[in-house]
């Protein structure tokens, strides 16, 4: 069994612009209000990274902020495991319909920004920091990949560590093959002890595929439930609670992600 | 840290199919690369391409992955006995007990890049029977990994550009720790593509040449594509003769696309590497450097490595042999290095011809026979990602 304290939560999605806004929605204290999707500034970066930042490097900075934030923390103190499904749709489009011109002029920004890394990268360089970071993918599965990867760092290496999840919907014509539509972000600052504030405590079990995953928040618009980010809010949903719940994430062919989450303070 | 052993590798790149073409083509003098002739792609530059690629479909109960990255992955996976050493590990073990951790940079890109072409001319619509899931997706590779062995454990796809293959070793041993597995199959494969020729053009970083690290006159990359994968487990569990003793990662968070020029961060991670191992820099042997050719990264690399190791230790880069294969060069040269540990070889960094006259550290020009006990290799990506890898003799 892996175990990792959670320290405090960010997170950004259509409805609910921020973690507390969040949280109150999956108590049942307001109602999610249909909004358009919120424009995170990313005003953590300096002037030149914020005109080339792509979309989902603003909403993964966002939440990301607002965890470290929330634990007052400096932003760049903390390891960072970067997950999500697609990276940024935009760049991929305009590579690819460039590439597939005459004239196959990518420019240099557009390249960087192509890279599945270029959140972290941009965090670690608004954060000016030189602690490690990952990024992953997992597909559907990515909240749940970088939840394994995150709580090894915390019991391996006995270091707090900051999980970013992010996804975006792509725009046409791959939105027809990728086909989510609410973009959602997440944040989760992960520890091995206790601190004032703590949310919860994680014990986190991979195990066969035996039960049925734990079902999307009804509070929360349905659509939301096809982004790979927000499968990350039926874990939410326990924690906002503050109950001790056993919460089963969907994860890869042939097993789940079993969470124990038990209110801490 | 607790070491692990690469009980199996298995490698496919530039230099040949398998781990003992890769070592025979590096001591024989054989290089990988070739001027550039992939698909439409008109750049005057020199490739590292696998050859039989478009040949060779995924085919049977896999076929819905068929790309040109998952191609160049079954071809790694069926090299050096590979699949029957992961399915002894996996009698051993029971199939959700072994991860599998793949890095990749573009994963199936060029399936996409080919999709654009052939958009209907109405809706702009992609092609019917383009799969994004099976190719694009980056976790599309470690899917087929997984699914091609048979394994039910965790996975992940790693993705921090040129660092993403060295990572996979850091994860494997930090699950392997925390207790999610038992033991780890972990690679990279990243295969050529448009994005990545047209985009290192139009950061100039492309040599006209072979490309010539640590070369006075160096004046960009040779893009390759490889595939590489090798089986973690503890060492009272599973044999072979190379350990993984540490690992070091850090960022430079400085730049996009540049490095760090003080080479700041790219101690850390050598530093941190030789902390997990136990050792100190007179006891490293040699170091595979990232060494890309490019006039930054060479240069930031020599600077922390004169830094940490002053003058002594013997360096090259192999990217002039199997060009610069960014997702899957980290396992390439874990793999390399673990040859040259195993049978006493130290490659020289081909193409120098004129070490930069301001390099302080010592750049091996000519491969030379040479016992070894203990490699660091560097591996350094976009986003400002280092990873390095502390590798020893099993019998130390």
């Amino acid at each position: 069994m892996t175990q990792a304290y959670l320290h405090s939560v960010g997170a950004i999605g259509p409805g609910v612009p921020d973690w507390s806004a969040a949280r109150a929605v999956l108590r049942g204290e307001r109602a999610c209000e249909p909004a358009p999707a919120p424009q995170p500034d990313a005003a953590v970066l300096p002037a030149n990274e914020r005109r080339r930042a792509a979309a989902s490097v603003r909403w993964a900075l966002a939440v990301a902020l607002e965890a470290m934030t929330a634990a007052g923390r400096r932003p760049g103190e903390v390891a960072t495991v970067f997950t999500t499904s697609g990276g940024d749709g935009e760049t991929l489009h305009r590579t690819c319909e460039t590439l597939a011109g005459v004239e196959r002029e990518i420019s240099p920004t557009r390249f960087h920004n192509s890279v599945h890394n270029a959140a972290a990268g941009y965090w670690t360089i608004a954060a000016g920091s030189r602690q490690p970071s990952v990024s992953l993918c997992g597909y559907d599965a990515s909240f749940a990949v970088g939840l394994v990867e995150a709580a090894s760092q915390v019991q391996a290496e006995g270091v707090p560590v900051l999980l970013v999840a992010y996804d975006i919907p792509y725009p046409q014509p791959l939105q027809a093959v990728r086909p989510f539509t609410h973009p959602f972000a997440v944040a989760l600052l992960l520890a091995p002890e206790p601190a004032p504030g703590t949310l919860a405590r994680l014990r986190i079990e991979i195990a066969p595929q035996e039960a049925e995953p734990t079902p999307f928040p009804g509070a929360l618009p349905g659509e939301l439930a096809g982004t790979p980010a927000a499968r990350s809010l039926a874990l939410l949903a326990a924690v906002a609670r503050g109950e001790k719940a056993t919460v089963r994430l969907g994860y890869l062919d042939g097993c789940q992600l079993v969470v124990d989450s038990a209110a801490w303070s | 840290m607790k070491p692990l052993v690469l009980s199996r590798c298995a490698a496919a790149n530039a230099l040949g199919l398998g781990c003992e073409s890769t070592l025979a083509a590096l001591r024989e003098s054989r290089p990988g690369l070739r001027p550039n002739d992939f698909e439409t792609a008109r750049l005057d530059t020199w490739i590292g391409r696998v050859d039989g690629l478009e040949a060779g479909p995924v085919s049977g109960r896999l076929a819905e992955f068929d790309c040109r990255n998952n191609r160049l992955a079954e071809l790694g996976l069926r090299q050096d006995g590979f699949a029957d050493a992961v399915a002894a590990a996996k009698r051993r073990y029971g199939s959700h007990r072994i991860a599998v951790l793949v890095g990749t940079s573009t994963s199936g890109i060029h399936e996409t890049e080919l999709a654009y072409r052939r958009r209907d001319p109405a809706t702009g619509a992609l092609p019917p029977g383009y799969r994004y899931r099976h190719s694009q997706n980056v976790y599309s590779v470690a899917e087929f990994v997984r699914r091609y062995l048979q394994l039910d454990g965790p996975a992940a796809a790693i993705s921090t550009a040129c660092s993403s293959s060295a990572k996979v070793f850091a994860s494997a041993h930090r699950m392997i720790e925390a207790g999610f597995a038992d033991a780890a199959v972990v690679g990279g494969v990243d295969s050529l593509c448009l994005t990545t020729l047209y985009g290192f053009g139009s950061l100039e970083l492309l040599s006209r040449e072979p490309c010539r690290p640590c070369d006075a006159a160096r004046d960009g990359i040779s893009i390759g594509e490889a595939a590489g994968f090798a089986l973690l487990e503890r060492p009272d569990a599973g044999g072979g003769a190379v350990l993984l003793l540490g690992y070091g990662e850090s960022s430079d968070g400085y730049h996009m696309s540049a490095p760090r020029p003080d080479g700041a961060g790219v101690r850390q991670a050598m530093g941190d590497a030789l902390a997990r191992a136990g050792l100190a820099p007179e006891n490293i042997d040699y170091i595979n450097l990232h060494g890309t050719a490019t006039p930054a990264n060479d240069r930031a690399e020599d600077a922390a490595i004169h830094a940490m190791f002053g003058g002594a230790v013997a360096c090259s880069s192999t990217k002039g042999w199997t060009g610069h294969a960014l997702g899957a060069a980290g396992i390439t040269e874990a793999i390399i290095s673990a040859l040259c540990l195993e049978h006493g070889w130290l490659p020289g960094s081909l193409n120098t011809r004129e070490i930069d006259p301001a390099f302080k550290s010592r750049v091996v020009l000519a491969g030379e026979e040479r016992r070894l006990r203990h490699v660091l290799s560097n591996s350094f990506g976009f986003g400002g990602n280092n990873c390095s890898l502390v590798l020893g003799t099993a019998a130390r």
